[in-house]
């Protein structure tokens, strides 16, 4: 009967609205997570420190040194006078990497041949360490060519148009500057529509059975589904509501682009919203205490939407029984629809299979709560 | 609404049964309430009564034996139940974060009352249980006795045919006691078999009829009077002697007290006639106990209750030596 599920609903809107908590829950909770994780999670190497130690002392040691200083990835911040000195540097953390320049390196180049040259990598924190190594691989290649050519012309020698064989030309797709926050922000929105989502419906049932509201209902003519439907109605409203704050200030504080339709995110938020809040409803239902339900409720969806969700770790390098495992977690399909919407573009014709799994999985918490939940004390 | 022949019986009940692990709440209840009665549920805590009134709401499924509400089975058709009778749990079960008035529109629209005549009950509520002034207060903000009507109203709203009351008026003052059984004569006066359960003595002599209920067994039913007729076969005698709990030991070896209990500051003592007022008064005054006013009086709902359970309880040692 849906005047009975109607009821429900009704009833849940004014108990959300009177309780200051809640309302503190859904409006403030959001924002500040997006904040503190979204300025946190910064994948971008840039500014790594860089000692250092320059035994050749030459124009063309500093020249080297130059290309290092230039770009944004590395900073010098320390020049040492030994080995020793730089690889302390290295140990106590002050500095990410040290290049050492040893005493031959001008004359190394005029004989024309080979000049070797150190770079110690902080391999510690292996992500920065490879990014590291990667970006220095760039500026070496790039400077030895420049000493190559420059070798060249003044033995007279005129430098072709074509000096390699292979010429990639890179061209990076959806987020062309790498930035980090495009794929950290649209994977947050996930993250954080996920928990806050179970953690709202998940203290939904058990307060009633707390409180002792319960037998009076149950003792009541409305059904086990009535009473499931009636209480998440509300709350995928008022988690849309969230939605669009969220997206909001990812916009605003990250300056994320949003390439697709707005609409269609929102719409399919609104499924993902149904999943995750089915989530927490059938946590509630199962809960014997709201202490309870609230932490079932944050571990079941927060480490899995952060962990295996392919919000930072990607699912390709996972082993094939994680990766497996993946798929039972919302937050991974909704991350496809939520990069695939902000970054690419993309609409429903590519998203329906996610969008197809997200309403399944609703449906189906719906229905286990509904079947889970008895009327009997 | 319709209603299937019931042959005049609100409820019956057959050998119902509830255990919880090892403790047996319920042990082989069997009795009936006729329709439109006032039907008392008599007992101390923890004798059974909730567990009773639940099985029979349909929120808690018996271990054994069989039941019949309004002529539905408390077994298969519990929904059909829930749909025609009123239930007011022990426990205040009301939503403390909504108005009077929210909670009055909440329950008529869960019980399906058509928005027209949920405006007149609601009106009817809010007046009977004298909240109008009220109805815009959170519930939570009411004192104990407001709340106990307010849930009473909500219980009617859909007018059910019978009422289900467990301890209605648990932790109330007299006054608001008095109150609110003048509202269930009104509830009852519109036709609505009533089933109240209590531990006030007082409260049962409200009843047209009594179940008395002791550790899971009816130990005696029946209207007030024919409880006070049947179970206390001789003369209660009131009998004022000092000390009274020297009094107590020499009437305990006078076999023409045939049972002796304190009662506030006297003592209440079963005797057959004058020839045992006579006995009981002589062996009082050879022991040398002072003795005042010795007098015949009519059994209170009490005597009877506390007789009954002694019987039991002799009984059940008798069974268990």
């Amino acid at each position: 009967m849906l005047l009975r599920t109607w009821m429900i609903s009704w009833k849940e809107f004014i108990q959300i609205f009177r309780d200051a908590r809640t309302l503190a829950v859904v409006v403030i909770l959001p924002v500040l997570m997006l904040v503190l994780f979204g300025y946190a999670i910064n994948l971008d190497v840039r500014h790594l420190k860089l000692a250092v130690h320059d035994q050749d002392r030459s124009q063309a040691s500093r020249d080297l040194i130059g290309a290092f200083s230039r770009g944004e990835h590395f900073d010098v911040t320390a020049y040492l006078g030994s080995y020793d000195e730089a690889t302390e540097a290295l140990d106590r953390g002050r500095v990410q990497a040290a290049l050492v320049i040893p005493t031959e390196f001008s004359e190394d180049l005029a004989a024309g041949g080979a000049a070797p040259v150190q770079l110690l990598i902080d391999g510690s924190d292996s992500t920065t360490a490879s990014t590291a190594i990667a970006y220095a691989n760039a500026i070496i290649l790039q400077h030895s060519g420049k000493i190559s050519a420059g070798a060249l012309r003044r033995r007279g020698l005129m430098v072709h148009a074509e000096p390699l064989a292979l010429d990639t030309r890179l061209r990076v797709w959806y987020n062309p500057e790498l930035k980090s926050t495009n794929f950290i922000v649209p994977g947050l929105v996930a993250v954080i529509l996920m928990m806050l989502a179970a953690l709202l419906t998940s203290m939904t049932v058990v307060r009633e059975r707390e409180r002792g509201t319960i037998e009076q209902l149950i003792a009541s003519p409305v059904m086990p589904h009535e009473l499931m439907l009636g209480k998440l109605v509300p709350y995928v409203i008022i988690a849309s509501v969230d939605v669009v704050l969220v997206i909001a200030a990812g916009k605003l504080l990250f300056r994320v682009p949003l390439v697709g339709s707005p609409v269609l995110l929102l719409a399919l938020s609104a499924v993902f919203l149904m999943a995750a809040l089915g989530i927490g409803l059938l946590i509630s239902v199962v809960s014997t205490s709201q202490q309870t339900a609230m932490t079932v409720a944050v571990l079941a969806t927060v480490l899995p939407s952060m962990l295996l969700s392919g919000f930072i770790f990607p699912i390709s390098a996972m082993p094939a029984v994680l990766q497996w495992l993946t798929n039972v977690i919302p937050a991974t399909h909704f991350l496809v629809i939520a990069r695939g919407i902000f970054l690419k573009g993309s609409g429903l014709s590519l998203l329906w299979p996610q969008a197809l799994v997200l309403l399944l999985y609703g449906l189906l918490m719906l229905g286990l709560s509904s079947l889970r939940f008895r009327k009997r004390l | 609404m319709t209603r299937p022949e019931t042959f005049g019986q609100a409820v019956t009940v057959e050998n119902l049964v509830k255990r919880f692990g090892d403790f047996t709440a319920v042990d082989h209840l069997s009795f009936s309430v006729s329709a439109g009665e006032i039907f008392g549920f008599l007992g101390p805590n923890g004798a059974g009564k909730s567990t009773t009134i639940r099985m029979l709401c349909g929120i808690l499924a018996p271990t054994s034996g069989r039941g019949n509400v309004i002529g539905f089975d408390i077994l298969t058709e519990s929904e059909q139940i829930k749909e025609r009778i009123g239930y007011m749990s022990q426990k205040f079960s009301l939503y403390d974060d909504l108005t009077v008035e929210e909670n009055i529109e909440f329950y008529g629209g869960i019980y399906g009352v058509p928005a027209g005549r949920l405006e007149q009950r609601k009106r009817w509520i809010l007046e009977m249980a004298d909240l109008t002034e009220r109805a815009d207060s959170l519930t939570g903000e009411l004192a104990v006795g407001w709340k106990q009507r307010l849930a009473l109203g909500c219980a009617v709203v859909h007018e059910p045919q019978i009422l289900f009351l467990d301890e209605p008026t648990a932790g109330v003052d007299p006054t608001s006691r008095r109150n609110f059984w003048d509202l269930i004569y009104d509830v009852a006066g519109g036709g609505v078999t009533v089933f109240v359960t209590t531990h006030y003595m007082d409260e049962a002599e409200h009843c047209d009829r009594l179940g008395l209920i002791y550790a899971g067994k009816l130990i005696a039913s029946g209207s007030p009077q024919q409880l006070k007729e049947r179970c206390v076969a001789g003369t209660l005698l009131e009998v004022h002697a000092q000390p009274v709990m020297q009094a107590l030991d020499v009437l305990a070896q006078e076999p023409a007290a045939r049972e002796v209990a304190v009662f506030g500051a006297a003592l209440h003592v079963v005797t057959d006639g004058e020839a045992g007022e006579k006995r009981v008064r002589a062996a009082l005054e050879g022991s040398g106990v002072t003795v005042g006013h010795i007098g015949a009086i009519v059994p209170s709902l009490e005597d009877i209750f506390v007789a009954l359970i002694e019987q039991a309880d002799r009984a059940a040692a008798g069974v268990g030596g």
